[in-house]
């Protein structure tokens, strides 16, 4: 097999798909100044666009926010370094428990939400446990899950960005690639662009249209890669008969524990606030129907072709660039795809899917500043409506600009990050799901489970992520203890809670349980 | 056969599906279908549409045909 690699990498290479990355950029300003134009300026369709997004955009919304920077980049880089047991971990586990969430939880708290007007996650939880603690107690905490969230986005698009341009400035840059730091800076600029202008009905909007680009890019990516490696048996072959990477095909690499505890990480869908929030924006319940029986398959589309990519990349002893598993999707488009504009429209295509999370974090971000904590402690009246969706849009600046300074930092494998926010978001799926289906859940068992959910997230973070981090001692191994993904031991802590104290503590009053009770005739 | 046998049979398809994918007896085989595929790969793409395929089953019958009318008849809506 003839790779011309370095020798390609070698010369300084045309900037040429920069301009195709910059033009798809510039498609999306257009679109910030057009929505800005066309749609309602309420803050019921800043924040829930009027409860009427249809089956095609809700499908296509909740699935451009659901694959992040993690589908495409983080699925190649982890298949590149495990195999394909990645695909099993997350993706056709995804396609089982994200629908089943939608079906169980997310129509449910649609429902709930247009009886009672809810606009956000903590609005229905501070009413289904008649407590406002439980509101300043969950927003910090949603917040500082959200923020790592943020991060796999802004450092998935740098690490994209420098791989594919590696080479093209050699006297601008170091190994004359664009730093992430610029990269980070200009898909939050223009995120952030739209996002202010539109709410989440622009995200909506330009979720489905990225994600069509994303879904159709990888396609045409799997099949010129492909291509360039002699074809998908060649490529498969070479892995296989390489001794170093041949158990790529295979799962040795993972853990049978590890494979069945991760089961609990899509759990996280049922408590991302974003999500709720798009969950809200469905014009009926039967809109979510689309949603549930397509999320499996489109899973299939996008992470199937990019674990066999990662694999191949393995098998033809191509290097991960700074021994960063996130940057080998891009080495792969940049270095085999020798035409400017295909590797430009695919670059543009992974940023897609990256931009399609961001943006919907970026509106919720604001959307629970403003309603549940600026007019919440101030009061309904305070505020017009212009005024909230100011405050709405400074807070989301706020949190950006924290975020942007975080990925400075150079944060760990973005899998691995967003494993750890998942399993966060998962630990408080009990909550959600026992206010939904239990009626002896009481208010303090709520908030035992959000407690207990963030001590335990925060020391098993430090114990495997975070101290090892900052002793300079990142390993590549996954931290498992007792052979268990650490999401077991916090979900386990987080139930225990939730169940304990409210079996210890005096029941909600009937009439807060009427509320959100269906009697179904 | 009763909606309520037909439901259930569409969420016991559910769980089939769920146990199928833990498919431990595919753990070490490194063998590629049709010379290029990975059959663990295969088969969690396979789990992967058999997913799609089982929620079709529980839209069909295990609507909550009643949540509509519930949301709509609200104090806010």
């Amino acid at each position: 097999m003839d790779l011309p690699l370095l020798p390609y990498l070698a010369q300084a290479r045309s900037a040429s798909p920069l301009w195709v990355v910059a033009g798809y950029l510039g498609l999306l300003l257009v679109f910030s100044v057009f929505s800005g134009r066309v749609l309602r300026r309420t803050s019921s369709d800043y924040f829930v666009a009027s409860r009427s997004i249809g089956p095609f955009l809700l499908l296509m919304s909740v699935f451009g926010t659901t694959m992040t920077a993690v589908a495409l980049v983080g699925s190649t880089g982890k298949a590149y370094d495990r195999g394909i047991g990645v695909y099993g971990l997350l993706a056709s586990t995804s396609g089982i428990v994200h629908s089943l969430v939608f079906f169980l939880v997310g129509i449910k708290l649609w429902a709930i939400g247009k009886r009672h007007g809810f606009v956000t996650q903590i609005q229905y939880f501070r009413s289904r446990f008649d407590s406002n603690g439980i509101g300043y107690l969950l927003f910090p905490i949603l917040v500082g899950l959200v923020i790592p969230y943020l991060l796999i986005g802004i450092v998935g698009a740098g690490a994209v960005i420098k791989g594919v341009t590696r080479g093209m400035f050699p006297d601008t840059f170091d190994a004359g690639a664009i730093p992430p730091s610029i990269t980070g800076a200009v898909v939050c600029g223009v995120v952030l662009c739209y996002v202010l202008v539109g709410g989440v009905r622009a995200a909506a909007w330009a979720n489905a249209a990225q994600t069509i680009v994303f879904m159709i890019v990888g396609v045409i990516a799997f099949i010129l890669i492909s291509d360039k490696l002699g074809g998908m048996k060649a490529a498969s072959e070479a892995v296989a008969n390489n001794e170093s990477t041949s158990e790529l095909l295979a799962r040795e690499p993972i853990g049978k524990l590890q494979f069945l505890t991760y089961l609990f990480i899509p759990l996280s869908v049922g408590m991302f606030p974003h999500l709720f929030q798009h969950w809200l924006t469905a014009r009926s319940a039967k809109t979510f129907r689309v949603t549930v029986i397509a999320h499996p398959i489109f899973i299939m589309v996008v992470w199937a072709p990019c674990v066999l990519i990662g694999i191949w990349a393995a098998g033809h002893g191509i290097t991960a660039p700074g021994g960063n598993s996130n940057a080998i999707l891009a080495k792969m488009v940049g270095t085999l795809l020798q035409s400017p504009f295909l590797t430009g429209l695919l670059t543009a295509g992974i940023l897609a899917a990256i931009m399609s999370s961001l943006d919907s974090q970026f509106v919720c971000l604001g959307t629970m500043f403003t309603h549940d904590i600026v007019v919440h402690a101030a009061g309904k009246d305070r505020f017009n409506d212009g005024q909230k969706v100011l405050l709405g849009r400074g807070f989301i600046l706020l949190v950006v600009l924290i975020t942007y300074l975080l990925s400075l930092l150079d944060p760990a494998n973005i899998f691995d990050l967003a494993v750890w926010c998942f399993s966060g978001f998962a630990s408080l799926f009990p909550l959600v799901f026992a206010s939904l289906y239990w009626r002896r859940v009481t208010r303090e068992g709520a908030i035992a489970c959000v407690l207990v959910t963030a001590i335990t997230w925060a020391i098993l973070f430090w114990i495997g992520l975070l101290g090892p981090a900052i002793a300079g001692e990142r390993s590549s191994e996954d931290f498992l203890p007792g052979g268990v993904m650490p999401v077991t031991i916090m979900f386990a802590a987080s139930t225990i809670a939730l169940v304990g104290v409210s079996l210890l503590t005096k029941p909600m009053s009937p009439k807060i349980i009427e509320k959100f009770f269906v009697v179904q005739d | 056969m009763g909606a309520s046998t037909q439901s259930k049979l569409a969420w016991g398809f559910v769980a089939v599906v769920a146990i199928l994918h833990f498919d431990f007896w595919l753990w070490t085989d490194k063998s590629l279908l049709f010379g290029f595929l990975p059959v663990g790969l295969g088969f969690q793409m396979l789990i992967s549409i058999l997913a799609g395929i089982a929620w079709a089953l529980v839209i069909k019958y295990a609507w909550p045909g009643w949540i509509e009318k519930w949301a709509e008849s609200g104090e806010d809506s």
